[in-house]
């Protein structure tokens, strides 16, 4: 009861925002995972496959080093399953028109909100210069685990967990496991 | 079964670059209406105080499991022509723990830090960058860890499959975990109501 009490508490809260005219609250959560899910669901019905991320930066980082050194790009299987052996463009990729559309979707919902605006987010107890350190290096380990792990959060963990995949919940709960862990180490960098 | 489209040939890849670009608008949409641009509620809940991730992201799971299950038995879709991720059962959980860390550290994951980028946040720009460097020296390292990224190989493989357990009887298992995981974190922000300062 207290759930379904919880959906619809926002819808009056956005209300009140909007006549203030603050930027708009976000959507209930629920409803939003309901529209996500339908989204991942029709990728499934239309294209036989599911949503991704990672893999479109795979392929900016497999095309420069396929432009860099060639040599190398072909010798590694890694960036060879990012270059199209026919020589097409690797950038003629699926995921990576889907990631162009994510940046264009977020631009439009955040806009729409009067949510868009040049700023550094962060927690009141840190540094600009440290945020983006810690930005760089948590990107580093993101895209290093991705990689080992085949997919990220969409790929493995929204596809892989959908399909009710073995490896895409191992996935999440790792997930889970490694920032719940390490949460307590950076605390002060968000709360 | 007509579904999936794509798989029974009824347009070809470049029609389905348009799709992905489509459905990635709408993908982006959801995301940033659910809070996901934002590095600080990102991390939220990992503190606890706002849960807001957490729940987005198991109701779409939740919607599209149950989707996905009924087209099945409907006969609509073809769930073998499906494709997600085999499974490695090291490499997964190992990077999934990585990946995880980063997560908390950097405050994104790859998909909502295109979002936050888009919305204007200047340290998912230093985020995407480390990003870069990461899948570089993946690549670099990859012929040295090939054997351990190999290992563990189940395929394409389901939890109902794993453990020989109805499809239906999972889904509902799936269900229940969400709702009880829905009533204890609201539980837990109403405890922690106040605590922190709030995100917006």
């Amino acid at each position: 009861m207290t759930l379904f009490k919880n959906v619809f508490s926002h819808a009056y809260e956005d209300n009140v925002r909007a006549e203030k005219r603050t930027p708009r609250h976000y959507w209930n959560p629920y409803l939003v995972g309901m529209g996500l899910g339908v989204v991942l669901l029709l990728t499934f019905v239309i294209m036989g496959r599911g949503l991704g991320a990672s893999g479109a930066l795979s392929t900016v980082v497999a095309a420069t080093v396929n432009e860099v050194n060639p040599h190398a790009a072909d010798n590694n299987q890694f960036y060879r399953n990012y270059i199209p052996e026919n020589g097409e463009s690797p950038f003629k990729d699926w995921l990576v028109f889907e990631v162009l559309g994510v940046v264009l979707g977020g631009f439009i919902s955040g806009t729409v909100a009067g949510r868009t605006k040049i700023f550094v987010e962060k927690g009141p107890h840190i540094s600009t210069k440290k945020r983006f350190l810690f930005a760089f290096i948590g990107g580093a380990l993101m895209g290093f685990g991705a990689k080992m792990a085949r997919g990220c959060t969409s790929g493995q963990g929204l596809t892989g967990g959908a399909g009710l995949s073995v490896g895409g919940w191992t996935f999440l709960l790792a997930v889970f496991i490694g920032a719940y862990g390490m949460a307590y180490f950076v605390r002060r960098q968000w709360i | 079964m007509i579904a999936p489209f794509y798989k029974f040939g009824y347009f070809n890849s470049e029609v389905g670059l348009i799709v992905a670009f489509v459905i990635g608008i709408f993908f982006g949409f959801f995301l940033e209406r659910g809070g996901f641009g934002s590095g600080r509620l990102l991390a939220a809940q990992f503190y606890f105080y706002d849960m807001r991730v957490f729940k987005v992201m198991f109701t779409a799971i939740v919607t599209a499991a149950v989707g996905l299950y009924y087209l099945a038995w409907i006969g609509f879709l073809d769930l073998n022509l499906v494709y997600y991720g085999e499974t490695y059962i090291y490499a997964d959980a190992l990077g999934g723990l990585i990946l995880g860390m980063g997560f908390v550290i950097g405050g994104y994951c790859p998909g909502t830090s295109g979002v936050a980028i888009s919305t204007g946040r200047i340290d998912a720009i230093f985020y995407a960058l480390g990003g870069f460097l990461g899948i570089f020296v993946f690549g670099e390292l990859y012929p040295s860890m090939q054997s351990f990224l190999n290992s563990g190989y189940l395929g394409k493989i389901s939890i109902p499959q794993y453990f020989h357990l109805n499809y239906g009887f999972v889904i509902l298992v799936v269900i229940l975990i969400a709702i009880g995981g829905f009533t204890l974190v609201e539980w837990v922000e109403k405890k922690l109501a106040g605590k922190y300062e709030e995100v917006e």
